[in-house]
């Protein structure tokens, strides 16, 4: 398989969230929690302050699968989430990182 | 003028200030600066659980009687765990509950310390939100939230834990935050509601299917109004009994499972399902793709995670279903429906739920139909989990929203005699019956002697039939008769436990006649406990075989 045809690939079944939260200890746990218990991989995970701190955006990376559409519903009921938005696979937040995650 | 509190006392004062008058709970060591700050409070009644699940069904009792969130209290480590189930089960049935638990002093979290548990970790996935707080101050932001977050939007159990260093963390007090309440929901699009009326409006073979978000709303009187201007018959999940009268000439009763052959075969039949703070429950859908297989769907919801999650709605609402329903009323044409209605009415002719021996009170039904004669609709009615459960479900005559408690998601066994200790102690004046069985009531036996402390009106109706009858049931019916685990060898003597623990109690199977002895104790105020032998031999019929179609049940 071709690289071109990889990165097709991902583009079809990968999807990119992308939430803001309030920054304190648990939130996270929370977060992932919700994928952990319907056995839903979570990719890839990316988490930074935002601002004074007080706020901070985490950033997902997880495959396109058809529970996606509810999993984005609960993350935003969660009390500590104040906004989820959902990015297409070739958002460019992970793919900067690439060098990081060789073999 | 400023006032210098602790981290217990001002725990305390806030719950004082949320007007509770009644906490449920046990002390041990990590709690014990807010206990001492408790037993100062001169306006909130403490009860001593003997457990700690105990303690979590007895607010469970107060909060699902009254719709406003009840508190229990336990110390770390086993406490917290102990109060888990209780916690779980306010999840899944959307009941407001503020769990307070200590925790080990901030320095040793993480130690492995004694009485040390992650109950912040453990109570993730089972509250609506939870806190670990980490001073004195934070009390005063946290406890009132979690009073907002219990009762807003679809209400849920929060957990606050406390670390005794917060507990005894001194701070200056100048101003106290207003208390928690719940937040205004979100009101229903009118474009929305006008897609709605205009398809309830063409339907031929419409239902209206409630469930436990109406009773919660407080809409009852909405939805059975919706229903006799638009000719809806109406289904009712097992969270939603009493928001329609089951003898209301509409009214189908309860769906799904064990629901009765008509009401599902109406289902299987109609063109447009109205479903309004229901959640699609497996029990009562049965089959997904088998439920309601023509209908067109209307789906209200204040959680909007709901819509779609099990079926996809034509029209689907996210807003508090009394608000939604105040405004469909006006858009809805008045019909009678009778072509609709009068088919409903054959259906149930043909196919009624079978109710065998309902005039005798040794059988299990005519010992629900006993007791329900004796009271009125004051009465509140709590269950155990399961056979006489559904039997109860079935069978007793419930008309008033928040006149029955019941453990529908989680179904626990354990939950009927604290549940109904809290409901007795929330309205003294009511009369609280709570059916039982032999196997749920020894789950939190404990409790009577909590019932005899308090003096709670409560009558525990329990039904022995020497098993574990669901289990008994389904290995009898799909496990090729192979009965194990679910016939009890030992039996204890109940009414010599209800007395040792303090209540008056009456075997009924010794009653020349028991109609009278049951009128006798249900009318006697305070605790009691009424055995009654029942045929371990019956089974909950009709019934839905797990995975199958609610259209093919099998039994009576």
């Amino acid at each position: 398989m071709n690289t071109t045809t990889r990165h097709e690939q991902q583009a079809l079944t990968r999807a990119i969230l992308e939430i803001d939260v309030h920054n304190h200890p648990g939130v996270m746990s929370h977060i992932v929690g919700l994928f952990a218990r319907r056995a839903y991989n979570v990719e890839g995970i990316l988490c930074l302050p935002v601002g004074d701190g007080s706020v901070s955006r985490i950033w997902l990376l997880v495959n396109e699968d058809r529970r996606l559409a509810q999993m984005i519903k609960q993350v935003d009921k969660l009390e500590d989430v104040t906004a989820i938005r959902r990015h297409e696979a070739d958002h460019a937040v992970f793919q900067d990182l690439e060098s990081f995650f060789r073999p | 003028m400023t006032e210098t509190l602790s981290g217990a006392q001002i725990t305390i004062r806030l719950l004082e200030r949320q007007g509770i008058r009644t906490v449920a709970g046990i002390p041990g060591g990590a709690i014990l600066p807010i206990y001492d700050a408790l037993g100062q409070s001169t306006v909130i009644h403490h009860v001593l659980a003997r457990h700690e699940q105990g303690a979590g069904f007895m607010a469970q009792g107060m909060a699902r009687t009254t719709g406003r969130p009840a508190v229990c209290l336990a110390s770390s480590g086993p406490g917290a765990t102990n109060l888990l189930t209780a916690i779980a089960d306010a999840r899944l049935d959307s009941i407001p509950l503020v769990a307070i638990t200590g925790q080990v002093p901030q320095a040793m979290i993480g130690t492995d310390a004694f009485q040390e548990v992650d109950t912040y970790g453990l109570s993730i996935p089972i509250t609506k939100h939870n806190f670990l707080v980490t001073s004195a101050e934070e009390l005063l932001e946290v406890i009132p939230r979690a009073f907002r977050i219990a009762a807003s939007g679809r209400p849920g159990p929060v957990l606050v834990d406390i670390p005794k260093d917060v507990q005894m963390q001194a701070l200056e007090i100048a101003d106290w935050p207003e208390p928690g309440i719940a937040e205004t929901a979100p009101t229903a699009d009118p474009a929305l509601i006008a897609e709605a009326a205009a398809l309830i409006n063409a339907a031929q073979r419409p239902i209206l299917y409630l469930g436990g978000g109406v009773v919660h709303s407080g809409a009852s009187a909405l939805a059975v109004e919706l229903a006799e201007k638009a000719g809806l018959p109406t289904v009712m999940t097992l969270m939603a009994l009493g928001a329609m009268p089951v003898n209301h000439p509409l009214s189908l009763g309860m769906l799904g499972m064990h629901g009765a052959r008509y009401t599902n075969l109406a289902l299987d039949e109609c063109d447009l399902l109205i479903a309004v703070g229901a959640r699609f429950d497996d029990r009562a859908t049965g089959k997904v793709a088998a439920f309601c297989p023509q209908a067109k769907i209307i789906h209200i919801d204040i959680d909007p995670a709901e819509l779609d999650k099990i079926k996809t709605a034509h029209v689907g609402i996210g807003a508090d279903v009394g608000e939604a329903l105040g405004q469909l009323l006006p858009a809805v044409f008045e019909n009678s429906r009778k072509i609709w209605v009068d088919r409903n009415h054959a259906l149930k002719a043909e196919f009624p739920l079978a109710m065998p021996d309902a005039d005798n009170p040794r059988s299990h039904f005519g010992l629900i139909r006993t007791v329900a004669a004796c009271l009125d609709d004051q009465a509140t009615v709590t269950t155990d989990v399961g056979q006489h459960q559904m039997w109860v479900a079935q069978a007793y005559p419930l008309r008033r929203p928040r006149q029955w408690l019941t453990s529908g998601g989680l179904g626990t066994m354990g939950f009927g005699v604290p549940a109904a200790i809290g409901a007795a102690l929330a309205e003294p004046q009511r009369t609280v019956v709570c059916f039982s069985g032999d196997g749920s009531i020894l789950m939190n036996i404990q409790e009577l002697v909590t019932a005899a402390e308090e003096n709670a009106n409560i009558k525990i109706i329990l039904m022995n039939n020497a098993t574990l009858g669901l289990v008994h049931q389904q290995q009898t019916l799909f496990y090729g008769e192979r009965l194990f685990a679910s016939q009890f060898k030992g039996m204890p003597d109940f009414v010599k436990v209800a007395e040792g623990f303090g209540i008056a109690a009456l075997d009924l199977d010794r009653q020349a006649d028991p109609a009278a002895a049951l009128a006798e104790a249900l009318a006697r105020p305070g605790p009691c406990l009424i055995h009654a032998g029942i045929d371990a031999e019956q089974k909950v019929y009709p019934m839905v075989p797990p995975g199958a179609a609610n259209r093919d049940m099998i039994g009576a």
